[in-house]
Order: structure tokens, then sequence, then C-alpha cells
């Protein structure tokens, strides 16, 4: 009760809503007049700009419905399902069916797109999650405070470096050397069943889609690798002692008492960072390969619903009728869709951290 | 030989079994440990290898005429795409930080009820949830076709503060709440008007915070190309301040197309644009650091306000020096 009261306490608007005085006695009325257009305009003028970011969604969601609706209704289901994404003959005589002006031989199925955008989020995750929690444990266990300065300044590189940026150095650098050196070597792996993903050619420049995951893995790490590195450092000294007081080596130490103090937490953020990869456009756009097709194998070309919409407008403006344009809003809805659940997924994640310990022991003693 | 002996040579002896567990302890933390340096080589190495060979690429062709001379498509510099950057990261700063440093002002002291803060606040994580593309798409179909505006400068800025306020938002309203209850208890003790409270007493301590969400917001906006290609398209001449029915021009871009021109002249400007880019998000990143460090240095007399005199009086008194004598 008293935290509520002190946390109600620390605003403006309660202490002005609860004023027993009145304030302007004692300056002259029109300074007072003054005073309280002053408080108006703030209160009012905050107010505005507080309802504004949710009229920008709710106009979104608007947009995207009233430009898809149409797709919706001719496109059916099989959006969904269909493999096959083409605009139709451009320069045939549109034609109206299902509801919907379009292009003759229009036809629009997103399945390769969505599964793309899937798995490369996928393999972001799988190869960012350890990579990141690991670093983090070694930073926080082991390194000098300067040592975690320097990587902490890396991540924040990592995380700032604009993804066209990143995209250049997938097609230059690491599309080249993963085809040359890392590829190779993944598919002379013995064909038995968790490895025989990495059989099947490879494309030489290394453009495909397990390039793709890999750029994703490294745009997720600096958010997995910050929220692990903050969480460790929080663990109680107390039951790390505990720990080591038993007799447990430190990897015993970690499994037991640090593994638990940040799982909810790191969790959440892998899911947070699980919806930047599956919305990430163009660095998925320059080193995929950007074909809209299904890839046969972990390496072959592919694309994701984001990167699709950046490429494909182009086109897509090219079709007299709009359809085109209204599939991509489609798309684009489905990509919204999909990024909402994963937020919200973090969030419930994040909150369930938030409320209940993983150790009874130890937050007392901070 | 002795039963004992027998015994003593089928069933490893208690201590000799403890020994080998212990060594298969001590051998998983190694190879723990190992694991733990080989993923921090993992993230660390990307992050040098990126910044390497964007300078490799960019320095042997490099021209200082990138600043002075507009991109023609076939080559030319970059002025016309860095006055652009400059200009949307800018604006989106100016237009977001209004909005989002009123939303944090909002939901940190004016909330009539929590009720209705937590639905402006679900609105703003949902918002910065949404992949860029999808702002960039939506802005293209509502203001660059719907409002007819045209390929052009203010639909790029409102698509990319929505996609920034929710950043700014949150770190303003995370700084007013850690200004302590006593400073606004105190002046309004002191008969100060609202505005004049919020202004003096506790927007200033906050500060720090909201910078640190602004330069956050410039360093996206400078980075950022989905939600740009649709609504700012590109243009080879230096934004010349019209709001509508003029393209503006910006590095991201340049980046992500020149790359695979055909004429290398163009290609080196791409290579030219990720050096720049790089350098303008290392600035934000090394400013905001210094902000938290300027703040932390001088954290006690931004609150307190002593002149340095008065700080001298104060250690010296801390230090047991006694009271300080003339």
């Amino acid at each position: 009760m008293w935290h509520r009261a002190k946390s109600e306490g620390t605003r403006l608007g309660t202490m002005m809503n609860n004023r027993l005085v009145d304030m302007t006695s004692g300056v002259s009325p029109r300074r007072a007049r003054f005073q309280r257009v002053g408080q108006r305009v703030i209160v009012y003028g905050s107010g505005t700009a507080a309802v504004l970011p949710m009229l920008g969604l709710i106009g979104m969601i608007v947009v995207l419905l009233h430009e898809a609706i149409p797709a919706i209704r001719y496109n059916g289901f099989g959006f969904f399902t269909s493999s096959l994404w083409t605009i139709g003959n451009e320069y045939g005589t549109p034609v109206t069916s299902g509801g919907a002006l379009h292009l003759p031989g229009e036809h629009y199925g997103a399945w390769p797109l969505i599964a793309g955008t899937l798995e490369s989020s996928l393999i972001a995750i799988v190869v960012a999650m350890p990579i990141a929690i690991g670093a983090a444990i070694l930073l926080v266990e082991k390194l000098p405070k300067a040592i975690g300065a320097a990587v902490g300044l890396c991540l924040e590189i990592l995380a700032g470096i604009p993804s066209a940026v990143i995209g250049l150095w997938g097609i230059f650098s690491l599309g080249p050397f993963l085809a040359k050196v890392v590829y190779p070597a993944l598919e002379r792996l013995p064909n038995v069943p968790p490895l025989s993903i990495f059989h099947g050619g490879f494309v030489s420049n290394g453009q495909g889609l397990l390039t793709g995951g890999l750029v994703l893995a490294m745009m997720i790490i600096p958010l997995v690798a910050s929220t692990a590195r903050d969480l460790l450092r929080q663990v109680p000294t107390l039951t790390k002692e505990a720990a080591e007081a038993l007799g447990m080596t430190e990897t015993e130490s970690f499994m037991t008492v640090q593994a638990r103090w940040i799982r909810s937490g790191v969790i959440g953020a892998a899911v947070l960072g699980l919806g930047r990869a599956l919305g990430e456009t163009i660095a998925i756009a320059l080193v995929t390969g950007s074909v809209l097709k299904l890839t046969p194998n972990i390496y072959g070309s592919m694309t994701t619903i984001a990167a699709a919409i950046v490429t494909q407008l182009d086109s897509a403006q090219g079709d007299p009728t709009g359809f085109a344009v209204r599939s991509l809003a489609e798309a684009a809805l489905v990509l919204m869709a999909i990024t909402l659940i994963v937020n919200v997924l973090a969030r419930r994640l994040v909150r369930r951290s938030a409320r209940a310990t993983a150790l009874p022991v130890g937050r007392e003693s901070r | 030989m002795t039963l004992e002996a027998i015994l003593s040579s089928a069933a490893p002896s208690p201590r000799l079994q403890r020994e080998r567990i212990s060594r298969r302890r001590r051998a998983i933390d190694r190879v723990w440990w190992i694991a733990c340096a080989l993923s921090l080589f993992f993230v660390v190495v990307p992050v040098l290898w990126v910044l390497v060979s964007i300078t490799a690429k960019a320095l042997p062709h490099w021209q200082w005429s990138v600043f002075t001379e507009n991109s023609t498509g076939v080559g030319g510099g970059l002025l016309n795409a860095i006055t652009g950057t400059l200009v949307i990261a800018i604006g989106t700063a100016i237009l977001a930080g209004c909005v989002g440093i009123g939303c944090g002002i909002y939901l940190a002291e004016f909330t009539p009820k929590s009720a209705i803060a937590s639905v402006f606040r679900g609105a703003g994580e949902t918002l910065a949830g949404i992949p860029s593309i999808v702002f960039g798409y939506c802005g293209y179909l509502a203001l660059v076709v719907g409002l007819h505006w045209g390929f052009s400068l203010l639909p790029a800025l409102i698509v990319l503060s929505l996609l920034v306020v929710p950043y700014i938002a949150k770190s303003t309203e995370i700084a007013l709440h850690q200004v302590p209850l006593a400073y606004r208890e105190g002046g309004e003790a002191l008969g100060m008007s609202m505005p004049y409270l919020l202004r003096k007493v506790v927007l200033r301590p906050a500060l720090p915070g909201i910078l640190t969400g602004i330069i956050l917001a410039l360093a996206i906006s400078v980075g950022e190309t989905a939600p740009l290609i649709y609504t700012a398209n590109f243009s080879n001449s230096v934004p010349s301040g019209a709001l509508i029915h003029e393209p503006v021009g910006y590095l991201t871009y340049a980046a992500y197309t020149f790359y695979d021109d055909p004429i290398p002249a163009a290609q080196h400007l791409a290579a030219d644009a990720s050096l720049i880019l790089a350098a303008m998000v290392l600035g934000l990143i090394l400013l905001s650091r210094l902000i938290v460090r300027l703040t932390q240095r001088y954290a006690p007399d931004r609150h307190l306000r002593l002149s340095r005199s008065e700080r001298r009086l104060a250690t010296k008194a801390a230090n047991g020096g006694g009271p300080p004598g003339r």
C-alpha cells in the first residue's frame, strides 16, 4: 500500500490534482492566468504526444488492412500454402475474378517467403544464443573490467552498424569466405540425421539461407549478450560463494546458480531478438540471393517476407491494376502478425521473470 | 593372492574413484571455459572484421571529393546523400524528439490512471516491435500514394519518427522516474508553479537520459534503409528544403544500390558510403558514452548546485578535516 502511494506520489500530475492550497494566490491575476494556461498547455500537449504513437499504430494497421482486403479475398488460403509468386502477364488486359481486378495469370503464394522468414530466424537464434551467453559468462566471470568495457563497445558497434553496411560485408567478405572455407568443411560432415542438413550444393558466392541466418545471428548477438551480461552481474555473490563452498566447479556452479538466475530474462531477450531477425530487411535482401522460391537445402538462395517487400515493390508498381501492391500489403500484414505474436510472447516471458525470481535466496543480500 | 588384494583390484578404492570423478569434472570445466572463450571470439572478431573490411574496401579509392560533389548515378561524390542523411536524421530527431519527450513526460507524470498508461506503453512497445519495412510500406501506401505527396522528405520524416518515438518516450519515462520524489516535493514546498517545477527541477537531472534516447534515435535514423526506400526514394541533388514532391538522397541507399553497379566509380561510392555511415554511428556511440561519463562525473553538483569552493569545503568536512577554518 505504502509502495503504491509512493509510486503515485512521484508524479507531478497527482500533486497538481491533490493541491490543497491554491498555488496561484499571491501573484497578480494576469500572471495566475498565465500559469494556469501554461499548466494546461503542458498537460494537454504531452497528452496529445502520448496519443500519437497509438494513433500511428492504429493508422498503420488500418492502412494495411484496407489495402490488403481485396488481396486476402482473391488469394484466399492459398496465400499461405502456394509457392508461386508471379505478377502474371504485365501487358494482358486486366480481368476481374474473386472480387478483385488483377492481371491475367497473376498468382501470389507466400509460402516460400514465410518459410524463409522462419528458417533464417531459427538459424539466427540457434547460432546466436550459445555464442552470446558464452561470451557474457566469460566477460563477467573471468575478464578484467577494461576488457569488459572494450567488448561492451564492440557490442554497441555491432548493434549500431547499419544493416546495409552489414549486408555489403556479407556479400563481399563473409559470403565468399564461408563458401570457400566453411561450407566445404560442413558438407564433409557425416550424413547422419542432425548433421545431414548440411548436405547439398552451395553457390560459390555463398549467398543463401545459412549466410543470411549467420548475418542475422550477428545482429541478435548484441541484444542477448548485453542482457545476459547485465543479469549475470546481478547474481548475488553470496549464492555463488555458497556453490563454491559446496565444492562445485565453476561449470557446476553456473548450471545451478547463474543459469537459473538469468534464464527467463535471457529467453525474453532472445525472443525479442527473434522479432528483430524476423523483420530484418536490407541485410537479408543483400546476402540471401533474393529468390522467391523455397530453398532446396540450407545453402540455397531464398528470401524473407521483409526482403521480398523491398525487392518486389519496384516490379509491383508495374502492375496497372495495383493488385501486386495489394498482395505485398497482405505479406506485410502477415509479417506484422508474426512479429506481434513473438513480441507479446517475449513481454510475457520478461514480465514473468521480473515477478518471480529463480532463486529463493540472495535478493535481500543486495 | 589374498582375498583383500583381489577385491581391491576389482573395485577401485574410494579415493581413486573420487580422483577420477574430480578429474572428469575438471575436464568438463576446462571444456566449458574454452567454449566460452570461443564464443567471445565469435562476438568480437566479426565486429573487427566488419570495420576492417569496410575500411579496406573504401580507402584504396578514397577521394575527398565525396564530400563536395553530388552523385551522378555513374560516379561523382556523396554530397547529396550526406546532406540528405543529416537532414533526415536531424528532422526525425526534432519531430520524434518533441513527440517522444512529450509522450514520456505524460506517461511518467500526468497519466490519470495507470490503466491508460499501460495502454499507451503497450502501444509503444508494439510499435517498437514492428519491422521497419512495414513502417516504410505503410508510409508508401498512405503518404506517398494515398496523399499524393510523392517520394519526398515529409513522408520519410513521419515514418522514421513513428519508428523511433517509442525509444525516446521510453528513455524519457525511465529518466523521469529516476528523479527523486523529494525534488518535486521540495519544488512544490517552495511554491513553484508546475511548468516552472517541471522545467527547472524535474527535467534537468533527467536530461542526460533523454539525450541518450535522442542519440539512439539519431543512430537509428542514420542507419535505416528499409523505411526510406519507398518514402524518400533517392535523388542526385542536395535537398532543397521542399517537404513534399521532391525525393531525398541518403547514404544507406547509396550503399544498398550502388554496390553492384557495373561502373567501378559507383561501386567505390557504395564503399565510401559504408565507411561514412560506420564513422557516423561510431561518433554517435562515443557521444552517448561521453554524455554518460560527464553526467557521472558531475552528478553531485548537477543536483546540489554547489559552487567549487563549497564543494571543497564539503569534501574537507566529509574527510574528517574538522570545521573548515579560514
